[in-house]
């Protein structure tokens, strides 16, 4: 039996529509040869969780530019949980300070990636850190 | 541009030249294979009079306040007035934007332009659910007319120019203006300003979204129709390459597809409102990004005026010279900056903006060098003002009109922008324009597809951004960091709450249901959006009247 692929979401939280980076990355994650869903930009978090466990994704990778962040990355990480999906691995990207890294971890955040990281190294995390769910 | 005696001898000097190149390479080789400029386009190690031998010097030069205009629209250049010192602002309350306006101009700022949040940008009110989080964070939150008198407070509306960076609320935000001008005892003709009012770019590339194309686009006429009548000098579109050109794409793109827009916007007039091109065209204006390439983006400025006259003149049958001009608003790239070394960014702009002086911009925003991370801090914004103050009285490059014109390597760049923007923009009316194009997700994948290329070329070391893939320090050295606090949020609802508690509830509604009956019969919704305003309707419930008749438009997450 052939090896799943790793399914991964890329989602646009808030009304922020700065989606250079999750359309850029998007693309990069299907040419390392992932499974790949974009949602677009302007989902609520509500959409970011429910899709994520509809399309049974492996990781869920939300991208802010407007500050946002702050509100909209711990209340997906909130609606996962309840949902008992938690174990969709979730990480962040954006313009997100330095001081905002550690209330991200601690709502449940894997990494955040920011301006500047190289796509391989974001590709090379993924394949150490996302293991793709039975 | 050349007789054939000089033709003939730059050929046999090029031809001694180049032998001597392939010498000198085999001994000491070029330090890289590829010269491109920053969209990739490859440039030649020498331009000489053979690049530019079929040019025409009347027909595709000529003067400045001439026909192509590629000099330029001001036959005095830059003498009688230096370009428009317009710094891009908002953040938070209206309260703290009228203060950094007020700073602004004390400090020689020469007009106004306004930033407002996501949730005014997309028309929504701060209390939805939807705007939760976003208040005040990329610009000033604005609910109702009660927060825009509080933003305009002490400004003198009639004097100075105000541009708001606004899409599908255009027409509420501009009727905000005109009404609180009107509250004010300000005649509608005195006031000066641009909406940027451009959908189009923003089913492309920037995706503050409401309506689908078709309706978002009769919106846009019903504001060029009003602004025709009783706003003369307002410009009522601001057709924008801006964020084209941050969502990724090369300069041809960024050109291309802003013409091809204003080409659309000029057509739906003609058609919708049945206006002659010359009754309206003038007051089109554009709005064009100054990427790091310094030659690649004087270029394209200069080629941008040079198709619209063509265009105006040969494609629309304008006879009226204002129309074949194209005035046009020039911003630095944020896409350029880096959040590593954010200090480096102060160099960036500075040579940003050299470019969009020397491409001839009649208006300019130059980035603070803080905002990639976060808005700019009051002393980042003075640098950038500064940076525009002493390229306009110390470095003497206003002192002559397009100073490049002429080069070789200047003129062929600018041919071949102009060649490869008509390519797309022949491509794009064979498609059956811009919306049958956006519909087909055209221009959207060209973009994803530039954006690409260059991030591959970044991670493999071809193209360098310094201190992000080479020269990294070890050390960064923090800059202060402006936040705007979560409290402004809650302070914000409750001014909203405040107004809902005060107003006349039934004349709301029968404002609102004008505003439906006039989008049903295809009615300029102008008139009626002024008198909703007056009577305290909100930025939401406007829109939510456009999203239930028109429909509402969903990002279709192309990549």
């Amino acid at each position: 039996m052939s090896e799943r692929k790793i399914r991964v979401m890329v989602a646009k939280p808030g009304l922020d529509g700065h989606d250079r980076g999750a359309r850029v990355l998007a693309r990069c994650f299907r040419d390392a040869g992932f499974e790949v869903i974009y949602t677009g930009c302007h989902q609520t978090p509500e959409q970011c969780a429910s899709a994520a466990i509809q399309e049974d994704v492996d990781m869920l990778g939300l991208s802010c530019l407007s500050g946002a962040h702050r509100y909209l990355f711990p209340q997906v990480a909130k609606l996962l949980k309840e949902q008992g999906a938690d174990d969709i691995v979730l990480v962040g990207g954006g313009i997100i300070p330095d001081q905002d890294f550690q209330p991200l971890y601690d709502a449940g955040f894997k990494a955040i990636f920011t301006p500047g990281t190289p796509l391989d190294t974001i590709v090379d995390w993924i394949k150490t850190n996302v293991k793709p769910r039975s | 541009m050349f007789t054939k005696e000089l033709l003939d001898q730059s050929s046999l000097l090029r031809q001694k030249w180049e032998d001597e190149v392939r010498r000198t390479i085999e001994k000491n080789p070029d330090l890289k294979p590829r010269w491109t400029t920053v969209s990739d386009l490859e440039i030649k190690r020498l331009y000489t009079p053979e690049d530019i031998k079929d040019m025409d010097f009347a027909r595709d030069i000529g003067y400045p306040g001439q026909f192509p205009f590629l000099r330029g629209n001001q036959v005095t250049g830059y003498r009688g007035k230096y370009w428009t010192f317009r710094m891009f602002s908002g953040m938070g309350t209206a309260a703290q934007t009228n203060e950094r306006w007020h700073l602004l101009l004390k400090g020689g700022q020469t007009g106004l332009s306004t930033a407002f949040d996501f949730p005014t940008l997309m028309g929504y009110d701060t209390d939805s659910p939807k705007a939760r989080g976003e208040c005040g964070k990329c610009g000033v939150a604005i609910d109702t007319i009660e927060d825009f008198l509080t933003l305009v407070e002490g400004i003198p509306m009639d004097k100075i120019s105000t541009s708001m960076t606004i899409n599908p609320p255009a027409t509420v935000l501009w009727a905000m203006y005109l009404a609180t001008a009107q509250i004010k005892g300000i005649p509608l003709e005195k006031l000066a300003g641009t909406i940027q009012n451009d959908m189009l770019k923003e089913f492309i590339a920037q995706k503050t979204l409401m309506c689908p194309p078709e309706p978002s686009v009769k919106l846009i006429s019903d504001t060029v129709e009003f602004g025709t009548k009783y706003v003369p000098k307002w410009n009522t579109i601001s057709i924008s390459g801006y964020h084209i050109r941050e969502a990724g794409s090369t300069a041809v793109q960024e050109l291309a597809f802003t013409l091809r827009d204003g080409m659309e916007y000029v057509e739906d007039v003609i058609r919708r409102k049945g206006l002659h091109v010359d009754e309206f065209a003038p007051r089109l204006s554009f709005f064009f990004n100054a990427h790091i390439d310094f030659f690649e983006e004087i270029a394209k400025l200069r080629a941008a005026r040079r198709i619209w006259a063509k265009a105006m003149r040969d494609r629309y049958g304008s006879t009226n010279e204002r129309s074949w001009w194209m005035r046009f608003h020039t911003q630095t790239a944020g896409c350029s900056l880096t959040a590593q070394q954010p200090y480096n960014n102060v160099v960036r702009t500075a040579v940003e903006a050299l470019a969009a002086v020397l491409g001839g911009t009649q208006s300019l925003h130059t980035n603070s060098l803080d905002e990639v991370l976060c808005l700019p801090s009051d002393h980042a914004v003075e640098i950038a003002l500064r940076t525009q103050q002493i390229l306009a009285e110390e470095t003497g490059v206003a002192n002559t009109i397009d100073p490049l014109a002429g080069s070789y390597f200047v003129e062929a760049l600018t041919n071949e922008m102009e060649e490869k923007a008509w390519e797309y923009i022949h491509k794009i009316d064979e498609m059956g324009g811009m919306i049958a194009a956006i519909e087909k997700g055209f221009p959207q994948m060209e973009i994803a597809d530039a954006a690409y290329t260059f991030q591959k070329q970044i991670d493999a070391g071809e193209k360098v951004m310094v201190g992000v893939n080479k020269y990294i320090s070890e050390k960064e050295y923090p800059i202060p960091f402006l936040e705007i606090d979560d409290s402004v949020e809650l302070e914000q609802i409750e001014r909203l709450n405040a107004v809902r508690r005060k107003r006349d509830s039934r004349k709301v509604r029968e404002c609102l249901d004008d505003i439906r009956n006039a989008c049903k019969k295809g009615e300029n919704v102008m008139p009626y959006c002024i008198e909703a305003v007056k009577n305290y309707c909100t930025v939401q419930e406007i829109c939510d009247v456009y999203r239930e008749v028109y429909g509402e438009y969903r990002d279709p997450g192309l990549y």
